[in-house]
This record gives C-alpha cells, sequence and structure tokens, in this order.
C-alpha cells in the first residue's frame, strides 16, 4: 500500500541506486541473558553496522523458532523479561542508538497487552513498528489498523509457500519492509543458501515497492552477500543470538560488536 | 432458547473462537488442508472407506452400557458407560487417526506427524500409519514418556519413532510445538496428524467430525435401550476431542445437559491446575484464539494433572463456543477424585479406565445422586487404564 508519510525504516533500507545493496538487519531476543544487558547489546550491534535492529520478544510456546532462539527465549523468561517490561526500557534503548527498531513477537503477550494499549506505548518509545510472527494477514486486520493509526509499520512474512494471492494481501498489509522466509522451516542457522530466494523476490516484487529483507537461516557473511545481491537487505538472527550465548559471557559487548561488523563487512575470517 | 449445532464460519470461527493464527509458512499448508478435508467430505467414497475401518478394524460401534452396580452406588440417575475404551488401540483417538491418515494418503503425504501427551493419539497415530504404509514420527515430551512408559514401547513396536520433547513443561504443549516446527520444515512430503479438536482451522472442525460418531451412536444406543434422552452427558475436556465427540450430536436436545470436566490437578494456583474454564481467559495458542491459562503478561503457564491426556493449558474453540452460550458446562475434577473414580469402577464394574476418562466418572457420581432414579446419565470412557497401571501403582 502507498503510506502517506516517509517510514523510518523503508529510508534505513533503501540502498542508494549507484552502490551494492549492503543493508542488514539484526535480531536479538530481549531479556537475554537479562534485560540489564539488551541495551548495552542493541547498542554494540548498532555499532557493529546494524542498519535495524528486530527486538525479539520472549514467548513461553515459540513454535515458529529453531533450538538457539527457543534457547534465548527461555533465559529471557528465565530472567523475567515480558512485553511490559521491554516497553517500560524501550525508549532508553531507541534513544541510545542511530537506527530504527521493531519488535518480533507472537500475538499473545500483545493481545494481552492490548491492541490499542500496545500500538500507543511502542509509538511513545521511538521505536519504528512490529512483525508479530503468528499473526495471518486474515487475522491482521485490527492489528494493522491500530498500527497505522499509531504511525506505526507493520511487518509481515512472506514465505516460498505463499500463493500470489497472499503474497498480494501481504504486500498490502505491510509497511516499512516485507520480511521473505528464505526456506519452508524454522529459525535457525544453515550451510547452504536456499533456492527459493530468487524466485520469491521476483514474486513478491510484483506487488510491492517495499524494500524486501531475506532471512531465516543466514549465518556468514557470504550468505549475507548473497542476499543483497538479490533484495534490500539481510536478516541474522540464531547466528547473532549464538554469539550472544557462546561469545557475550567471555568476550562482552565488544565480541557481540565485532561479530555483526564482520557480518556485515566480511572482512577477515570469523572473530575467534 | 433453542441451540443449533455449532459449525465455524469461513474464516473457522466458532463465534469469536477459533480462526488462524500461524506463521505465513504454514498458512499455505493449512489452506490446502481445508480443500482436501472439504473435498474428502463430501466424497462417498472417502466416507465409505472411513466407515469401513471404523467398523472392522477399530470395532465400531462400541457398547453402551448400563453400569448397575455404579448407579446404586451413586444412588440416583441410571448411569451409561459408552465404551471408546473397547476400540482398537484402546481410546477414542483412533477415530480420527483413521480420518487423517486416509486423508493424508488421498494428498499423496508419505510421513505422518503427531504429538501426543498420554501416548494414546500416538498410539493410534503410530497404528493407522501401519496400516496405510505410511512414515510415523511422534512428538512426545520427555515428562510424559516417563509416566506413560507402555505407550511408547507400543509406538515403537509399531515402528514409529518417539522423539522426546524436553524444552518448557516438556508435556504435550512442547510435543505440540515441536511437531509444528517438524511440519513447517518438512511440508512437502508430510502431514501433521493434531490429535484433538485444537490448532488452527480446519483442525478443531475436521477433528470433531471425525469424531462426532460418538455421539451419534451413543444417542441411537439410548433411544433403544431407554426409548429417550439422557437428562446429563459427561466426558472430561482435554483439547476437548472425546467430550465434542459425544456432545456434537445433542446440541439441539435442549433437555439433555452437557457437562465437561477439566483437570484440578492439585489446587487451584496458576501451574497447579488444567482447569481453564475456571483459571484461564481467552488468547492465542498453536493458531487458535481460545480459553488460554496464562500470565499477565500473555506468557503460557505450565500446567499440572495426574493424566497426561488432560495437561494442556488450551481447550477446543468449540468448547470455548459452547462455554460462552452457556449450551455447555465445565467444571473440574482433582487428581486425587480421578484416582477415586478410576478405583471405583475398577472395583463396581470390572472396568479399568484411562485417567483422563476417570475425572468424567468422579463427576457423574456427584451429579447422578442429585437426579431422581428414572433419569439418566450417559458417561464417556474415552480411553482404557493400562497404560496408568504405573501411576495407580505409586499411589496405592
Amino acid at each position: 500500500m502507498t503510506t502517506t508519510f516517509t517510514s523510518a525504516i523503508e529510508a534505513a533500507l533503501r540502498n542508494p541506486a549507484s552502490a551494492r545493496a549492503n543493508k542488514l538487519i539484526v535480531y536479538l531476543t530481549a531479556g537475554d541473558p537479562t534485560l540489564h544487558d539488551t541495551g548495552e547489546l542493541m547498542a554494540a550491534i548498532a555499532r557493529g553496522g546494524a542498519d535495524l535492529i528486530e527486538l525479539g520478544v520472549p514467548f513461553s510456546d515459540p513454535m515458529a523458532d529453531g533450538p538457539v532462539i527457543q534457547r534465548a527465549s527461555e533465559r529471557a523468561v528465565r530472567s523475567g523479561a515480558a512485553l511490559a517490561a521491554i516497553i517500560e526500557r524501550l525508549a532508553d534503548w531507541r534513544r541510545a542508538i542511530g537506527v530504527p527498531v521493531i519488535l518480533f513477537s507472537y500475538y499473545n503477550p500483545i493481545l494481552q497487552y492490548g491492541l490499542e494499549r500496545f500500538s500507543r506505548a511502542l509509538s511513545q518509545t521511538g521505536a519504528e513498528g512490529a512483525l508479530v510472527v503468528d499473526l495471518s494477514p486474515e487475522e491482521a486486520e485490527p492489528y494493522a489498523a491500530t498500527m497505522r493509526a499509531a504511525r506505526l509499520d507493520t511487518v509481515f512474512l512472506a514465505s516460498p509457500t505463499s500463493t500470489d494471492e497472499r503474497l498480494a494481501r501481504i504486500a498490502r498489509l505491510s509497511a516499512g519492509f516485507v520480511y521473505l522466509i528464505s526456506r519452508p522451516g524454522v529459525t535457525g542457522e544453515k550451510a547452504d543458501f536456499s533456492s527459493a530466494v530468487p524466485p520469491l523476490v521476483k514474486r513478491v516484487r510484483q506487488f510491492t515497492d517495499l524494500p524486501l529483507a531475506v532471512g531465516f537461516g543466514l549465518s556468514t557473511p557470504e550468505q549475507v552477500r548473497q542476499v543483497q545481491s538479490l533484495a534490500d537487505a539481510a536478516v541474522v538472527g540464531s547466528a547473532v543470538v549464538r554469539a550472544i550465548e557462546d561469545r557475550y559471557p567471555t568476550e562482552g559487548k565488544a565480541g557481540i560488536e565485532r561479530f555483526v561488523r564482520w557480518l556485515k563487512t566480511g572482512v577477515g575470517s570469523e572473530p575467534q | 432458547m433453542p441451540f443449533a449445532r455449532t459449525n465455524p464460519d469461513e474464516h473457522g470461527r466458532f463465534g469469536e473462537f477459533g480462526g488462524r493464527y500461524v506463521p505465513e509458512t504454514l498458512m499455505h499448508p493449512v489452506e490446502e488442508l481445508e480443500k482436501a478435508y472439504e473435498t474428502a467430505r463430501q466424497d462417498p467414497a472417502f466416507q465409505t472407506e472411513f466407515k469401513d475401518l471404523l467398523r472392522n478394524y477399530a470395532g465400531r460401534p462400541t457398547p453402551l452400557f448400563h453400569a448397575r452396580r455404579l448407579t446404586e452406588y451413586a444412588g440416583g440417575a441410571q448411569i451409561f458407560l459408552k465404551r471408546e475404551d473397547l476400540l482398537h488401540t484402546g481410546a477414542h483417538k483412533i477415530n480420527n487417526c483413521l480420518g487423517q491418515a486416509l486423508l493424508a494418503r488421498r494428498m499423496n503425504k508419505t510421513r505422518l506427524v503427531a504429538e501426543t501427551g498420554a501416548g494414546q493419539h500416538g498410539v493410534g497415530t503410530a497404528t493407522v500409519a501401519a496400516l496405510l504404509g505410511l512414515e510415523c514420527v511422534v512428538y512426545m515430551g520427555s515428562e510424559d514418556m516417563a509416566r506413560q512408559a507402555p505407550n511408547v514401547f507400543r509406538m515403537r513396536l509399531l515402528g514409529a519413532e518417539v522423539i522426546p520433547v524436553s524444552s518448557g513443561s516438556k508435556t504435550l504443549k512442547d510435543a505440540i510445538n515441536e511437531a509444528m516446527r517438524d511440519w513447517v520444515t518438512n511440508v512437502e512430503n508430510t502431514h501433521y496428524l493434531l490429535g484433538s479438536v485444537l490448532g488452527p482451522h480446519p483442525y478443531p472442525v475436521m477433528v470433531r467430525d471425525f469424531h462426532r460418531v460418538i455421539g451419534e451412536e451413543a444417542r441411537r444406543q439410548i433411544l433403544d435401550a431407554a426409548g429417550r434422552l439422557p437428562h446429563l452427558l459427561v466426558a472430561c475436556v482435554g483439547g476437548g476431542s472425546n467430550s465434542i465427540g459425544l456432545f456434537y450430536e445433542f446440541i439441539p436436545d435442549a433437555g439433555v445437559e452437557m457437562i465437561g470436566v477439566e483437570a484440578g490437578g492439585r489446587g487451584r494456583e496458576l501451574g497447579e491446575h488444567a482447569a481453564r474454564f475456571d483459571g484461564g481467559k481467552p488468547g492465542v495458542l498453536h493458531g487458535s484464539y481460545t480459553y488460554v491459562l496464562q500470565t499477565a503478561d500473555g506468557l503460557i503457564s505450565n500446567t499440572h494433572s495426574v493424566s497426561a491426556g488432560l495437561d494442556y493449558p488450551a481447550v477446543g474453540p468449540e468448547h470455548a463456543a459452547l462455554f460462552r452460550s452457556g449450551r455447555a458446562e465445565y467444571t473440574r475434577a482433582s487428581d486425587a477424585e480421578a484416582l477415586e473414580a478410576a478405583r471405583l469402577l475398577a472395583r463396581l464394574e470390572g472396568i479399568i479406565p484411562a485417567l483422563e476418562s476417570a475425572h468424567a466418572v468422579a463427576e457423574v457420581l456427584k451429579r447422578a445422586r442429585r437426579l431422581p432414579a428414572d433419569s439418566i446419565a450417559i458417561v464417556n470412557i474415552s480411553g482404557r487404564g493400562d497404560k496408568d497401571l504405573g501411576i495407580f501403582q505409586g499411589t496405592s
């Protein structure tokens, strides 16, 4: 759909016509390992070169996620992180960085918080939008309307299994960007690059001029660049969450910043 | 006020409940399933094969037994037992397994995945997979595998792979998460044989349709035996498949009260029971908007029940609609009451019920004694108790 205002997300993910695409979106789970760490991790990820941050709201039953993000979600729930506590701190976290932030959540926490209350509160934090992973376009009209009213972007998922009819509906409800799932399955790192991506990019492009981001399964700078040769942005989730699990305890936020910079620039080998 | 049988609208909603809350990757498979089911439902060849298997493989119709000694013990209404425990594999679950397996074959799927709590649905799925020559993977919470070990052996003997799930509460809800993850990854060749009236549309209506034969038989049988309709139907409610199977045919019969019995567990605090209509509120879990046990933050609560098959934080959306309209009533029976009722039925009638079904027996005893001797109560014995012998031993 045509938005009447210029979305900060759209602006952040647009690549200049003269240069090759190099936009990177990074996911992390809020409250992993604790809410105290999340602000510092977001700042480190932004310094490392992320163009947009997807901040995951931990959920008890993350059925779209693979083992790495499941573990992060469990750690975060154990540490007491939940939607209300995240929204309370999000304004501070967002203010400290120069890139847009969207929340990545399952629907039930938002539903219990209240749709209108959610969009109002989220808008007040300065964050730019949300992606609700188990909210299908069919069920999303009330959500999309309240989000639009609060001038927040609504990002929806497109899958290689989506029919053209579904892609048209997804494109119509999306604002900011469209998130293309690289392969059927759950989140998680994969060695090979899915052949489903090029045709999916082409199909979604028929229905929208919004920036297109591709995620699920990306974990190396090579895969990131492969995506950037096809779409506007690459999304890395599980690989960064695993770095938070493995490196953050010993290397601190500098280790995460190095890891994101490696993904973004591809210079050198994976930082040790 | 007259009640009509409930059917979902085109969005899969029973009133406000139900719907389709799944990641985009699952939307196409779910729509494909809906189309395939709609075609199969209207195909006489499909219905003929399904009915033939129900009769000659599963052992339908099941008896409706007048439990005279239990009736005498309760001292009130005449209690009749619908004997789903006598079906092949020992529970009503086989009805739905046969229906969905035939559908999977129609859709050219070669692999079945399923979740299981008590193991009855897993055994049912492993059984129909063997019957139709399909590959079978069953996800089961590691806690449930320990407490329902005999069913784990049975599934493996039938050629199924049983995969332990150690995330979250290690019970049914976590097994469903894992089965959905498998399905979304292998959707090309795999059908998810969901075991209750849960999940995204069309599962709740499809699974109910495969079980409605329970109530169709019971209604005919009680009219034959007593010449009139029952005053009361009682069934346990986990996801709610055996109860909706019994209730559905009777919904327009205004004089028939329908009582669903949830797991009261060992206390009233969140986490100590699985009584969704008592301690839960509407929310979204596993693809459906329904009553869910959850925290104020919308995180799904852990549950407790002595019976693995009732140990689940959400309930089928059609039950939510029946609760909301007042057509059915929902109550709870505790672990202790269920264990006591199972022992009683064993000694008085020579029938060892599954601990799930024992919750319904506990409730019918309370209700029957408040009714006159010329009234009739039907209780669904949804499964047999062999799988629970270890629990009976541990609690005697």
